[in-house]
């Protein structure tokens, strides 16, 4: 749900765990794709669940620069690990999407649009830092002068269900970014995990719909205790910071630091961190032309800055070094994302970090250049 | 000849999406230099073809299904009936696509899109153009409407630079400028025999601009990046300011709508924050080089 729809937090409830295996009937009575966490190749990502089986139980994931590895905990809990390669950006804005349809005929090229079925996505496992970045996304794709009617349309009828993150990785930084790790906003239910179930925070009527069609209890005062421990768990662990003061004029005022030679030297250029990045929204469009030529359709693919070619003008490159590359991403995503539309593009989810192959931490990178700015 | 070529419509167009191009057939071509033509275009639908209107400096994204998409700068007078005018340089594989194309053909247009030139803060006093290369179509459409109502404005000065006086466009129109009170002058990077006039490189026209009052002018530049800076550090050495300079600036255009993110120049995206900036706004980014 945008956030807009979305009333004061109505009231709060316990959902047991053999309840909670009902949701997924509840939400595909209700003609709702349910997405969420699972586990495949050794990751745990974002795709179709279709019962609660499909939820990677018992298991964690271990995240450092350049390391993620999942590994078993000692309980049954169902969400009981941060956040993967995935983020929700996949399905409202697709790696791959047509966008117009071209056709020759005697009258010359006719364009269309694609005929695409919008799907109904019930997203299951939203973290704070996430909720965030939908919201951040909704500026870039449907809130400014021209919306992008492929993500409006998939956004305006997603129902989120969020979960409360009950631990944090050491990469986690959203404390640093106001983004979290608490739900406040920006979804339709909110769940904490319990032992033995959920604590449930019902937001807005979608959600209402949902939790009705289940059997829920009255949330006791001890649930709502151990809800709090198991949400402030989380924030205890979070050690990771990045300290945001003045950040867009000290990384503007800072475009020839030579910090940026130093991580030119490890950055391999490889795209991941834009790929991981819940926010980040560069694409390209191709062609795709059948046989004959006379049936072309237009293609976006997610693209990154980091990409070679990305800043190709007129026979040459803008951004022609890892050094030019490295600079335009950071800067964009810290300090003019800002300008852009009035929100940092960072969340603090740490997937940058964790998915360099080569280990490059933001947080340092921004420490070193605020240590010695010039 | 396609009948389409009269635009004629009734009905205004519904809300489209911006990503779905329209249906141009070419009307007519004026070749006009080596590489460089001009292409007249109409909508085929006459209710989009009738409700089109742009202001100078603003651009078209053309496509050519299986080639691609260009972002390419209006040409033609705003008011005129036929004003869908773009003069293309050859520069890849759309422009290429495009030049081999004849009268009658379609391609797909989206637009247009981007900021224009601020005609009306050019009232009242001396405009100074400024142009390099293929740099002159976007302001093109400007010198139209500054003719079109010359009284409204004090000096006007058009400053050209081509490579060569054979890459030199619109010189056929130059005198009808020139009558219609356009001071026209001219410089080339590479001089050719039966060239009388100047050698070298933009900036110097300006430098040499005599009765220049630079509290009452406003400077318009359009041309290479590098070209624009140093005609700018001219005009400021001159006694202007950064806020009565405007540049139009060029980067990769995929969307044109600000959400393919490839324009970026720091905080603009080229295509819907420019491409036409006043030039305080952008220098900070303009003068990082790779930004």
């Amino acid at each position: 749900m945008s956030e807009e729809s979305q009333t004061e937090i109505a009231r709060s409830c316990f959902l047991s765990t053999d309840q909670f295996a009902r949701l997924f009937e509840v939400l595909h009575a209700l003609d709702y794709e349910v997405i969420g966490p699972t586990i495949d190749q050794a990751a745990i990502v974002y795709d179709r669940l279709t019962s609660i089986d499909d939820l990677p139980r018992g298991w964690t994931d271990i995240q450092e620069p350049g390391k993620y590895r999942l590994e078993k905990r000692d309980d049954d809990a169902l969400f009981g690990y941060v956040v993967g390669p995935h983020s929700w950006k996949q399905k409202l804005f697709p790696p791959v999407s047509t966008l117009s349809v071209a056709d020759r005929t005697d009258a010359g090229w006719q364009f269309s649009e694609p005929e695409q079925e919008l799907p109904k996505f019930a997203f299951l496992g939203v973290r704070a830092c996430e909720l965030a970045a939908l919201k951040i996304q909704d500026r870039v794709f449907i809130g400014g002068p021209y919306v992008d009617p492929s993500y409006q349309g998939r956004r305006n009828q997603a129902l989120i269900i969020a979960v409360n993150c009950t631990q944090a990785a050491s990469t986690c930084f959203c404390t640093s970014m106001n983004t979290g790790p608490r739900c406040k906003a920006g979804y339709d239910l909110a769940l904490t995990e319990l032992s033995d179930g959920f604590v449930v925070e019902v937001a807005t009527p979608e959600g209402e719909t949902v939790i009705n069609a289940l059997e829920t209890q009255i949330a006791t005062e001890q649930n709502q205790r151990q809800a709090e421990a198991a949400r402030q768990q989380a924030v205890d662990q979070i050690t990771k910071t990045l300290d945001t003061t003045d950040i867009r004029d000290l990384l503007m005022s800072n475009l020839e630091h030579p910090r940026w030679d130093d991580v030119a030297e490890r950055c391999l250029s490889c795209t991941n961190c834009t790929m991981v990045c819940p926010t980040c929204f560069c694409s390209s469009v191709e062609e795709v032309s059948d046989l004959t030529g006379d049936h072309v359709e237009r293609e976006r693919k997610w693209d990154s800055c980091f990409n070679v070619d990305f800043s190709y003008m007129n026979g040459g490159l803008v951004r022609n070094s890892i050094r030019n590359r490295y600079r335009q991403w950071m800067t964009h995503k810290l300090a003019t994302w800002i300008d852009q539309f009035g929100t940092s593009g960072c969340v603090g989810c740490g997937r940058c970090i964790t998915w360099c192959p080569v280990g490059i931490d933001l947080t340092r990178e921004v420490a070193a250049i605020r240590e010695t700015q010039t | 000849m396609n009948s389409s070529c009269s635009t004629t419509g009734e009905t205004a167009d519904s809300q489209v999406n911006h990503w779905v191009p329209q249906t141009a057939v070419i009307c007519e071509i004026t070749p006009e230099v080596n590489d460089v033509a001009t292409y007249q275009l109409a909508l085929t639908d006459p209710a989009a073809a009738k409700a089109y209107r742009f202001a100078p400096g603003q651009f078209n994204m053309l496509y050519v299904p299986g080639a691609g998409e260009s972002a390419i700068s209006m040409s033609g007078d705003p008011v005129s009936p036929g004003n869908l005018v773009h003069t293309i340089r050859v520069a890849g594989n759309v422009t290429r696509s495009i030049a081999a194309m004849k009268v009658g053909d379609t391609l797909g247009l989206r637009g247009p899109f981007g900021t224009s030139w601020p005609l009306e803060m050019c009232a009242g006093r001396d405009v100074i153009l400024v142009a390099g290369g293929i740099g002159l179509p976007p302001l093109r459409p400007l010198i139209y409407r500054l003719l079109a109502e010359r009284p409204r404005y004090g000096q006007l000065h058009l400053l050209y630079g081509a490579r060569s006086p054979e890459m030199r466009l619109y010189t056929e129109e130059f005198p009808l400028w020139e009558e219609g009170g356009l001071d026209v002058r001219e410089t080339v990077d590479r001089s050719s025999p039966g060239w009388h006039g100047n050698v070298g490189v933009v900036p110097s026209l300006l430098e040499r601009l005599e009765a220049f009052d630079p509290a009452k002018s406003i400077l318009l530049i359009c041309g290479p990046d590098l070209m624009m800076r140093f005609t700018a550090r001219a005009a400021i050495q001159r006694g202007m300011t950064a806020e009565q300079i405007w540049v139009s600036t060029e980067r990769n255009m995929q969307c044109a709508v600000g959400l393919c993110g490839h324009c970026q120049l720091g905080p603009e995206f080229i295509c819907k924050d420019g491409p036409v900036f006043r030039y305080d706004q952008i220098l900070p980014y303009l003068k990082v080089e790779g930004l």
